[in-house]
């Protein structure tokens, strides 16, 4: 396991969702597991141990996300699995899931076991692969969600497209169901969609551009929610963009519908109206929605709807980004804002801190079934530590991945991950990486 | 409401770096602005006329059409405004160009500009990429000439001209007018730059269709009072003074906007009998190619109530306007004599 040496995390304010902790406490790390969580002055000795000194800042588990795009095998000048993890531990998030859309996809052990060495080699985030739901994503035969799990898929997803046919859909669920594990659907309905770039609205009409409608997105979560109620099988929904949508999970859930689903970022925090300049940084899919779609999210978020919070990173280049709106490659990245984007709408009254930590740490972890997203005792040291007040602004320098793709470079950030603690082993510093720590401890 | 204290940051993002005008469309333009082209454009319309129909206007300028999308007239009505201006003219079409050759937009243009052409005249099947050729160049002014479904500024400003010229022979000007656009206003640029500029001159409009190709949200998207919505023909050019049949893009039907042609035509031809619901001394364009029977009847496209030849005939006098004020935005302002 990891560097022997025990952590202690003394005088942050303890926020954890799941074991309902807001208060001042002293933690403390060791053999990779959370040692004991006490009030402050109680842990005493431990003279040997590594200190982290966390006044004013918040003390959280480790962020997780069930949504990245992390593009090795395949497209590595876009991301590797090593600066996505990098990232994402910058970002405050311990593990990350990543989808299979890579070249070639990850529909077997072979590409899931690469993606864990690299993971390893990395040292930074947990890496758990999502594998696909068919073959090379295609939608015609069914993956070996078996031999995918044994080799450590946590769930499966053709992300990037829906699953068009409703027949695979439900042998997939009715298969997945035996594993306990559960299927992440992309939910659009193409002969709806049509190739729209951005939301359909009066906007859409006026601009010229095709639109994509939220009916098309709604009318796949109907389906999929139909088929979960039939096979009794375990839904996750992505990145929900519109308010019909979260009202359908909303009913679900109240009928005991296995159904969990994200929200992402920028869908909060950005709405349709960025795309009036043509800017290929707004182009996401499902596309931006206006405020009436921006609210009904809120509304998930603030009664228990929405499980988590997704960044959908989406690493590109900059070529494929430089080019007509329609043919622009869509999505931005998301890993590094993702926790700073929230403490802003924390600060900004817009969602509670318990809610925030529970959406981004313990929600996520209970929708794949992993055991993170906690803090106790016993539990696996992944834990994030941010000052909250910090105010930065994220230039291009600051960016880990590869791509540089984010409408948020430039910007003005509130909050930052400081010292972040993946398996007991503390992988960023004061805001810095392990690998690029100046040795001045040893 | 949501996302208003988060999304403030982003008009900056869209700052043009260039210090030259550009013209992408009508919206934003004002009343006097859209007079200023027109009345340039009046002034040109006599160049037009002569023995030896060139003025030394723009002798050294180069002015590059680069069209990504076939063209016809809107091509060779710049190339000859630019060349009856004086300026060197070159026409480059997607089909013999690096494009096809996997070149980029982004690159095309940049290339073009590293040739310092004074103007670009662009047509593209994509809405936005003129604006995105523009925010990227430094020094050459960019003239939409069209970008898919967004707008066609050119052909707005040579319909009000030749809508000026014929209500100016009736003694009245062409503020107040009831204007109907008739058709695929969905698919349609010249719709939409037409409906801005008859916005801000104050005029009514009505957007006239199948709510598949003329849906209710134009209302909101173009946030007017003036402008409504009718699905029913008759009904929507009752009292109207100008009537703009739009073309019908034949592929329409394949992708579930019209049942089929026959059907479309017998609802919403315009046709010499319907017209009569029309104010006496209504006219009719057509921004062409015309599909005679589908969109608009041969009677009326040759009828007395017709304007488009004399469209066509404009089109020369306003890209030369466009091209002149464009070209000229560099040097010292001097009134252009009239």
């Amino acid at each position: 396991m990891s560097s022997a040496r025990p952590i202690v995390i003394h005088g942050g304010t303890v926020i954890d969702a799941a074991t309902d902790r807001d208060g001042e406490f002293d933690l403390l790390v060791e053999h990779g597991r959370v040692a004991a969580i006490e009030k402050p002055g109680v842990l005493k000795g431990h003279a040997d141990a590594e200190r982290i000194d966390a006044k004013d800042q918040w003390v959280i588990p480790g962020c997780v996300d069930l949504h990245v795009h992390l593009r090795e095998p395949g497209e590595e000048w876009k991301e590797t699995v090593q600066t996505g993890a990098e990232a994402a531990v910058l970002g405050g998030f311990t593990s990350i899931c990543c989808m299979p859309n890579t070249k070639p996809a990850n529909d077997s052990a072979e590409v899931t076991r690469f993606i864990i060495e690299k993971a390893k080699a990395a040292g930074a985030a947990r890496v758990l692969p999502i594998g696909a739901i068919s073959m090379e994503r295609k939608g015609k035969q069914l993956a070996p969600y078996n031999e995918l799990a044994k080799a450590g898929c946590v769930a499966f997803s053709d992300d990037g497209d829906p699953v068009v046919d409703a027949g695979l859909m439900r042998r997939a669920l009715e298969w997945c169901l035996m594993l306990g594990l559960p299927l992440s659907c992309h939910e659009e309905d193409r002969n709806l969609s049509c190739g729209g770039s951005m939301n359909e609205s009066p906007l859409s009409l006026k601009l010229g551009l095709k639109g994509f409608p939220g009916v098309a997105e709604d009318v796949m979560i109907a389906r999929d929610i139909e088929l979960a109620r039939f096979t009794k099988g375990k839904v996750h929904i992505c990145h929900v963009s519109t308010a019909r949508g979260i009202e359908l999970i909303r009913r679900a859930k109240n009928d005991g519908i296995s159904v969990t689903c994200e929200v992402a970022p920028h869908h909060l925090v950005l709405d349709e109206s960025c795309v009036c300049g043509y800017d290929t940084h707004f182009k996401m899919m499902p596309p931006l929605k206006p405020n009436e779609d921006i609210e009904g999210l809120y509304k998930g978020i603030e009664d228990g709807t929405v499980d988590a919070i997704a960044s959908d990173h989406a690493p590109h280049d900059r070529d494929s980004k430089l080019v007509e709106f329609s043919r622009a490659t869509v999505g931005i990245l998301g890993l590094q804002t993702s926790l700073p984007l929230f403490v802003e709408l924390c600060s900004a009254g817009k969602v509670s801190r318990r809610r925030m930590v529970e959406l981004l740490c313990h929600g996520p972890a209970r929708s794949f079934g992993l055991s993170s997203g906690t803090l106790r005792v016993g539990s696996d040291a992944d834990i994030t530590v941010l000052n909250p007040a910090e105010r930065w602004v994220f230039e291009a320098a600051d960016v880990r991945s590869k791509s540089k793709n984010s409408p948020f470079v430039g910007r003005e950030l509130m909050g930052k991950a400081t010292n972040v603690i993946v398996a007991g082993r503390r992988v960023v510093r004061d805001g810095t990486l392990a690998s690029e720590w100046v040795e001045d401890e040893r | 409401m949501g996302c208003q204290t988060l999304v403030k940051f982003r008009l900056p993002l869209f700052t043009f770096h260039s210090m030259v005008d550009h013209l992408l469309g009508i919206e934003g333009l004002s009343k006097s602005e859209i007079n200023r082209y027109l009345d340039t454009a009046h002034s040109f319309v006599e160049v037009s006329e002569r023995d030896i129909k060139k003025v030394p206007t723009l002798r050294g300028k180069t002015v590059v059409n680069i069209f990504f999308e076939p063209s016809t007239r809107t091509l060779a009505s710049f190339d000859i405004a630019g060349k009856r201006l004086s300026a060197d003219t070159i026409n480059v079409s997607a089909s013999s160009s690096s494009v096809k050759k996997g070149e980029t937009l982004l690159d095309t243009v940049r290339t073009l500009e590293s040739m310092n052409p004074d103007i670009l005249v662009m047509r593209h099947s994509e809405s936005g990429a003129p604006h995105f050729a523009a925010r990227y160049l430094s020094r050459a002014s960019v003239v939409n000439a069209g970008d898919g479904a967004h707008e066609h500024p050119t052909q707005a400003l040579l319909d009000l001209l030749t809508l000026r010229q014929h209500f100016a022979e009736k003694g009245r000007g062409i503020e107040g007018l009831k204007v109907g656009f008739v058709g695929d206003v969905r698919h349609s640029r010249v719709a939409r730059s037409n409906v801005w500029a008859h916005i801000a001159l104050g005029n009514e409009v009505r957007l006239i269709g199948p709510s598949t190709l003329v849906p209710p949200d134009f209302v909101a998207s173009f946030g007017s009072k003036s402008v409504r919505v009718v699905h029913n023909l008759s009904e929507g050019l009752d009292g109207l003074d100008v009537v703009v049949a739009l073309r019908m893009q034949l592929e329409r039907q394949d992708e579930h906007f019209i049942p089929n042609l026959d059907e479309y035509s017998k609802e919403y031809c315009v046709s010499e009998p319907i017209l009569a619901r029309c104010c006496p001394g209504s006219v009719v364009l057509h921004p062409g190619p015309m599909n005679r029977g589908t969109e608009i009847s041969g009677d009326v496209a040759d009828g007395p109530r017709s304007l488009i030849r004399r469209q066509v005939n404009n089109g020369v006098a306003v890209r030369m306007a466009v091209l002149y004020l464009l070209a000229r935005t560099a040097e010292p302002h001097e009134e252009l004599e009239r």
